[in-house]
């Protein structure tokens, strides 16, 4: 039973990151701290992809000449080398909005951000209500 | 965040950060070419050589500044470069689609099939490894450059 | 001239990505427009070519570096992706030299030729989308046509600093679902081996029922439900619509979801037709097609009761997503193509609703409302008779391209589900028409709020609008081209389960 559990701990490891990332997105008011969640979130999948790449004893596909060695996949490394290519474009897009947010709203937390807005709104469209008072 | 321009930071008047990035600078670099050329048959390739070209300009500019960072590399010219990267992956694919074969097939581009594989991965890796390296350089100095005196106010 | 033709699948894509980087280059922002314009010109022109090319074969497959498919990236034209190819190049090109007054107006002029960068490259992405057979391949286009998009929105911010907020929740709820569908292919390759969408249609129906693969196509259809805004994960997409700069809208609302539902109908039938006959798929169907009558009816009922006219059109986009997806999930040839056919209507409707509601703000230089817009209709006469041709093709009136595909729909759902489904469908058309006559009334039936506005039609726009809404009636009358080739798209989809 034990060995069922600690035998697959890799794919636990991409579990818990993938929990924690989506629960810091979802849970999170800063701004900020949502793209770090989304960042974890990103990596436990980069890590869940290595992890099915692996073959136990397997080397690096290098065509070497000593004799036949056993190769781990590569395709599932490249295939993240990419991802992570976009993930530091998602990363690098989000710091970039919430600087902006920042600067124009003077805050990076969501509550705060709603209620300037609100109010801003209530500004705007006193009387939403009664539309058609002339 | 207290200067924007960290003119004054004391970084910059610290001698053994000023000596050792001067030193570090072109070893940095000389790697970065080496994981870059190294990419057609070995581990390595345009993107980690790409990245860590760019580490050379970012701890330059970290150490000096960021406006002697741009004395370095103008930020047009880095947009430049960065757009020739792109580029030249574009269009080693489409001189393979003039000499009649499917988009990115380096096959044609030597005369036998294993020097037109070598050519064109060394082309297109060029170009990644430009466009990765000034696309981090640009990030960064989009980062670092920005006015965060608008947020005082 | 030969070359061109053996290489068009792949000079869709590349048309638009190369310009964006010419259009980064440039300086002026004319320029940059112009190019653009040629782009996407010619972009779809060799949609067209395509087309045309396939009236004799059944499917173009091209090899990018002549690698064999199954270890290679495959590019497959068939009858299916030439319909959201068709869409997309050409509404891209109207939606093109529309944009130019209102990036002028909305956008500061030094910034738009990245703008226009931006611009191409979600074309760019969108096409690949729907070009591409490797489901890898298609999520590095996902996130390029979806990052470039949020960099659109976020351009808003000039007119009014909410686009920032619409355009940071875009990303994270997009970035969430592009990475569910990673996972989703991750656990399909780690089973199969193989990327590539025929080869997974071999290799799934052998591995019999297993648990990697429901999870795999739960994840993967979870996160590219969450791109296509299906309702309950439509969140994102009504302040996204409402905040971007105009001619952004116009964009985004008539091709980005189209191209996401289009990748839902190729997961669940292309990839997993063949392994759906193992699996008791009456349930999953069902679900979907209750989700699609919810999205009907929220979008609408949301719709009635928004004062934004562009929150309003982009909460009813959410409603006619449902009608594309109720459509799609009958799982019946002629219930495809009916999704199919208002693919392709709801691209003209929409993208002729947003141009026209922009343009009447145009003057304003204020985020529209309903009431600051009151009888404007007066003032731009031929705007408003486009946008009444348009809602009119939305509410499905005879004559109009919308009543088209409501008629093959309803038609769709009484052959496979019975009189409930029609009634359902007809009730929610129905509804539709409380919001489009509450925009009529303030349009043109109320007192005139902006007198002392030099309000007056815009001459330079004419072209894409009246062209908009003369191929809305057009479609609505001579509806043969649509169609068949949605008939056709129908038949090749549901091959895999008529197996």
């Amino acid at each position: 039973m034990i060995h069922e559990f600690l035998g697959i701990w890799n794919y636990w490891i991409v579990f818990i990151l993938m929990m924690i990332g989506l629960y810091i997105v979802i849970a999170k008011k800063s701004l900020l701290k949502k793209i770090v969640g989304l960042s974890i979130f990103q990596t436990s999948v980069f890590l869940l992809y290595i992890t099915f790449g692996k073959i136990t004893g397997g080397t690096a596909p290098i065509l070497t000449s000593l004799g036949d060695p056993i190769y781990s996949n590569p395709l599932p490394h490249v295939l993240i080398l990419t991802a992570i290519v976009v993930g530091v474009a998602t990363t690098a897009l989000g710091l970039a909005l919430v600087i902006k947010i920042n600067s124009t709203y003077g805050s990076i937390d969501e509550d705060e951000i709603s209620a300037i807005d609100l109010v801003e709104f209530h500004q705007n469209f006193p009387d939403r209500n009664l539309p058609n008072k002339k | 965040m207290k200067n924007n321009d960290n003119e004054n930071l004391e970084t910059q008047e610290n001698p053994i950060l000023r000596i050792s990035a001067k030193i570090l600078f072109t070893p940095i670099i000389l790697f970065g070419l080496y994981v870059q050329f190294h990419g057609d048959f070995g581990p390595g390739g345009g993107f980690q050589a790409g990245v860590i070209i760019a580490s050379a300009f970012i701890l330059y500019s970290l150490i000096f500044g960021l406006r002697k960072g741009h004395e370095l590399l103008p930020p047009k010219f880095n947009f430049f470069l960065l757009v020739m990267g792109a580029f030249i992956y574009g269009f080693v694919g489409l001189t393979t689609v003039l000499m009649g074969e499917p988009y990115l097939s380096y096959n044609v581009l030597g005369s036998t099939k294993q020097s037109g594989q070598h050519i064109g991965i060394l082309l297109v890796e060029f170009g990644v490894g430009l466009t990765v390296s000034n696309v981090m350089i640009a990030l960064f100095n989009a980062f670092a450059g920005f006015n965060f005196k608008k947020i005082k106010k | 001239m030969d070359i061109i033709l053996k290489n068009l699948p792949i000079l869709v894509v590349i048309t638009p990505l190369m310009m964006s980087l010419v259009v980064a280059l440039s300086s002026n922002y004319i320029t940059s427009w112009i190019i653009s314009c040629l782009t996407t010109f010619v972009t779809f022109c060799f949609s067209l070519g395509l087309f045309f090319e396939l009236q004799n074969v059944n499917l173009i497959s091209y090899h990018l570096g002549n690698w064999i498919p199954p270890f290679g990236i495959e590019y497959v034209i068939d009858k299916v992706s030439i319909i959201p190819i068709l869409i997309i190049s050409s509404i891209s090109f109207i939606a093109t030299i529309f944009s130019i007054k209102f990036m002028m107006n909305e956008i500061s002029l030094n910034l738009i030729p990245k703008t226009y960068c931006l611009w191409l490259l979600a074309i760019a992405g969108l096409m690949g989308l729907v070009t591409t057979a490797d489901v890898f391949n298609l999520f590095v286009f996902l996130e390029i046509s979806s990052l470039s998009s949020v960099a659109l929105v976020a351009m808003g911010n000039k007119m009014d600093k909410k686009a920032l907020t619409a355009a940071y929740n875009y990303l994270i709820i997009g970035a969430i679902g592009a990475t569910f569908y990673v996972i989703g292919v991750g656990l399909l390759y780690s089973i199969t081996g193989t990327l590539n969408m025929s080869d997974l249609a071999d290799k799934l129906p052998m591995l019999g029922i297993n648990k990697v693969v429901i999870a795999g196509f739960g994840f993967m259809i979870a996160g590219i439900m969450i791109k296509a805004a299906i309702f309950p994960l439509h969140i994102w997409l009504p302040s996204a619509y409402a905040f971007a700069p105009s001619s952004v809208s116009v964009l985004l609302a008539a091709t980005a979801t189209k191209a996401s539902i289009y990748i839902i109908a190729r997961i669940s039938y292309t990839i997993f037709g063949g392994t759906f006959e193992l699996y008791a798929i009456d349930d999953l169907r069902f679900f979907i097609i209750l989700l699609s009558i919810l999205a009907m009816f929220a979008g609408t009922i949301m719709a009635i009761y928004e004062k934004d006219i562009k929150r309003l059109l982009a909460h009813s986009s959410v409603a006619q997503i449902g009608y594309i997806l109720l459509g799609i999930s009958l799982a019946t040839s002629s219930g495809v193509a009916s999704g199919f056919i208002h693919l392709v209507n709801h691209a003209l409707i929409k993208g002729g609703l947003f141009m026209s509601v922009v343009a009447m703000g145009y003057y304003l230089q204020k985020r529209v409302t309903i009431y600051s817009l009151s009888g404007i209709g007066k003032k731009m006469p031929i705007t408003f008779f486009s946008f009444i041709i348009c809602g009119l093709s939305l509410a499905g009136l005879p004559l109009t391209a919308g009543f088209i595909s409501k008629l093959y729909l309803v038609k769709a759902a009484y052959d496979s589900e019975g009189v409930w489904l029609c009634f359902l469908i007809l009730l929610s058309s129905a509804l539709s028409l409380i919001y489009l006559w509450k925009m009529i009334e303030a349009l043109w039936f109320n007192p005139d709020d902006n007198k002392d506005k030099k309000v007056k039609e815009i001459p330079e726009i004419y072209i894409p609008l009246v062209l908009i809404a003369f191929l809305n009636i057009y479609f609505g009358i001579d509806a043969t081209i649509v169609t068949e080739s949605s008939f056709s798209a129908a038949e090749s989809l549901l091959k895999g389960i008529n197996q």
